[in-house]
């Protein structure tokens, strides 16, 4: 199967081209081959660590943008059972870049808010590639209300290059929709724990992006601003997005670093796409872990800890006595 | 006015922002001209006109001070939280280090922060205020940003006060990456625990206001008003451009298109602002103003 190439990794994959070329030939005609085919393998498993165990921000940002990277839709199959998919905004339309889904994960119910990004591309057009419209906003805000309403706990999945930049979002008014969905996040009376599983695009992320837990993928990022755009402002160069990404601070180990990210889950060398099943699985567990943690709080309770957790976001200087 | 008194008004007043004065060819301070008329104006009688354009009605940038002082009741305003600055979390250097950006805004800008906060009253009405200050890197939201705004509705709450913000933003402060996006939640959420206390909050968007603080604090008011000529979206002009490939309708993101798409509740001119805000305090605070002479103590 030909599979999705990235970037940096073309010396890496050029190798393993090269590999299994030579593993086809018939050994028995050629014996001098099997040295040099394991001289090769062990070439190849060299440059495999030492390439994917140091990814720079800028290559993890591209293992999220990986189109094989397992997406929400993938976690809400493998994990969850009973999915009742609730659709619409009740106002305007039924944005497919976000699903709202009724599950029970284990023995648990829950309400799943997730950008729901495409498998193909036929899905990802109608999906907007999961970058959701005012709608799809209005959509999450609404399960977050059901939720808080029918006091289920709320899990969300973040995978979005960020809000869509339409004409048209703009005038359905794509910022009001996401702060209102800020402001109904901040006060639900129900455990909401996210899951960064790609990417975490700026606004569109972060209106069903916090809570009371941030479970993040190795290499999900996080960022106030993608590292092209941010390129294109600092350098007017979109090329530069490397610099940029290492210096927004976008990564799962930045967030934990910054006290914003509570925990990893570990990815396969390479990146989630090597063995999804079993990230989503290992993101699973963590989820009803910290289900199970937050289950035991009262209403009141969790919502003042979320308060005080946002309330502690941020490092600036004050001067006394003023 | 004697001249002298004029003299006097010049050293203390701040005036308007001369963004441009050196390309118009007019000496910086004295005189400046219209961007939209292109009369030559006399900066004490526009300074007089709060900034406004008295032959075409032009709304001029008004610092945040300013813009405060044409709101509050003379001489109420105590400023709150002064000693919140930026620091440099991420110690971020991509093309030019933040911090060599955050010198040069208070350099020119005279100010510490993008928002001045605190109390004052409006005829009477006792308010949490806070205006933006687009002159200091854009008035965008960084941690102090965030902190400042989140501090003012938690003032507000705990003294029964209305808040009232004049809002100007290029949106989150790049340069603090994440944690300048998390202070769109961090001020959200304190507007929201602000609004579940029954009071009041007014939110005035002046040009231009954009990104993560057009969909976050800004928005969550429970009156918006907007100045004439403001710019105020999500994303930017520019992008919405790219990602439509065709040119912007006119008046796209207006102030006065907004009001048509059911987003903002009018478009008040600077001039009326003060009657504006004090009149819809007034009702949602169950207070009658404390101007004598609009209202006599019987009338309540």
């Amino acid at each position: 199967m030909a599979r999705f190439v990235m970037e940096f990794e073309r010396p890496l994959v050029e190798l393993e081209e090269k590999l299994a070329d030579l593993k086809k030939i018939d050994l028995a005609a050629m014996p001098d081959l099997a040295a040099e085919i394991t001289d090769l393998e062990n070439e190849v498993e060299r440059l495999r660590q030492t390439m994917y165990q140091a990814l720079s921000p800028w290559e993890k940002v591209q293992v999220s943008r990986h189109p094989e990277r397992p997406k929400t839709p993938d976690y809400l199959e493998q994990l969850f059972t009973d999915v009742v998919e609730l659709r619409g905004d009740r106002a305007f339309g039924d944005d497919e870049a976000i699903v709202t889904a009724l599950a029970t994960l284990g023995d648990r119910r829950v309400m799943v808010i997730g950008h729901r990004k495409g498998r193909t591309t036929k899905e990802n057009v109608k999906r907007n590639f999961g970058s959701p419209h005012p709608e799809g906003f209005r959509k999450a805000e609404r399960a977050m209300r059901l939720a808080a309403k029918f006091r289920l706990p709320v899990v969300t999945f973040l995978d979005t290059a960020g809000a869509a930049p339409g004409l048209e979002d703009e005038e359905r008014g794509q910022a009001w929709a996401i702060a209102n969905c800020l402001a109904t996040l901040s006060a639900l009376p129900v455990p909401v724990v996210v899951v960064a599983i790609g990417e975490g695009g700026s606004g569109g992320a972060l209106a069903i992006g916090f809570g009371d837990r941030l479970i993040m993928l190795e290499n999900a990022y996080y960022s106030v601003i993608s590292p092209e755009m941010c390129a294109v402002i600092l350098y007017k160069d979109a090329a530069r997005a490397a610099e940029s990404a290492a210096a927004l601070s976008l990564t799962a180990q930045d967030l934990l670093g910054l006290g914003i990210a509570d925990e990893i889950v570990a990815e396969p060398l390479g990146g989630a796409h090597r063995d999804a099943e079993a990230v989503v699985a290992a993101a699973g567990e963590r989820i009803a872990a910290a289900l199970a943690e937050l289950g035991g709080l009262d209403a009141a309770a969790l919502v003042e800890r979320r308060y005080e957790r946002l309330r502690a976001i941020g490092e600036f200087v004050e001067a006394t006595g003023t | 006015m004697p001249i002298n008194d004029w003299f006097k008004q010049r050293e203390t007043r701040r005036y308007t922002v001369t963004s441009g004065a050196s390309s118009d060819g007019l000496p910086d301070g004295v005189w400046r001209r219209c961007p939209e008329c292109k009369r030559t104006l006399y900066q004490g009688e526009v300074a007089r006109t709060l900034s406004v354009c008295p032959h075409c009605g032009h709304h001029f940038e008004l610092i945040a001070r300013d813009r405060i002082e044409a709101l509050a009741d003379e001489g109420s305003f105590v400023e709150a939280d002064a000693g919140v600055t930026s620091g440099d979390p991420l110690r971020f250097c991509a093309a030019k280090p933040y911090t060599e950006s955050l010198e040069k805004a208070r350099a020119s800008s005279g100010l510490a922060e993008a928002v001045v906060t605190g109390r004052a009253t409006i005829e009477g009405l006792p308010v949490a205020i806070g205006a933006m200050d687009f002159r200091f890197v854009g008035a965008s939201m960084g941690s102090a940003v965030g902190e400042k705004v989140a501090r003012l509705f938690e003032l507000a709450l705990a003294e029964r006060r209305a808040v009232v913000l004049i809002i100007a933003s290029g949106g989150a402060r790049m340069q603090e990456g994440v944690l300048s996006l998390m202070q769109m939640a961090k001020t959200a959420a304190a507007a929201e625990r602000f609004s579940a206390g029954g009071l009041p909050f007014v939110s005035i968007l002046v040009h231009p206001t954009f990104g993560g603080v057009t969909a976050s604090f800004a928005v969550l008011a429970d009156v918006i008003f907007a100045e004439p000529g403001a710019t105020v979206g999500f994303a930017g002009p520019r992008l919405v451009e790219q990602t439509i490939r065709r040119s912007l309708p006119k008046g796209f993101q207006s102030a006065e298109s907004l009001v048509e798409h059911g987003m903002i509740d009018d478009v008040v001119p600077r001039g009326e602002l003060r009657e504006r805000v004090t009149t819809v305090l007034a009702y949602l605070m169950h207070r009658a103003p404390a101007a004598p002479a609009a209202f006599s103590e019987g009338e309540v």
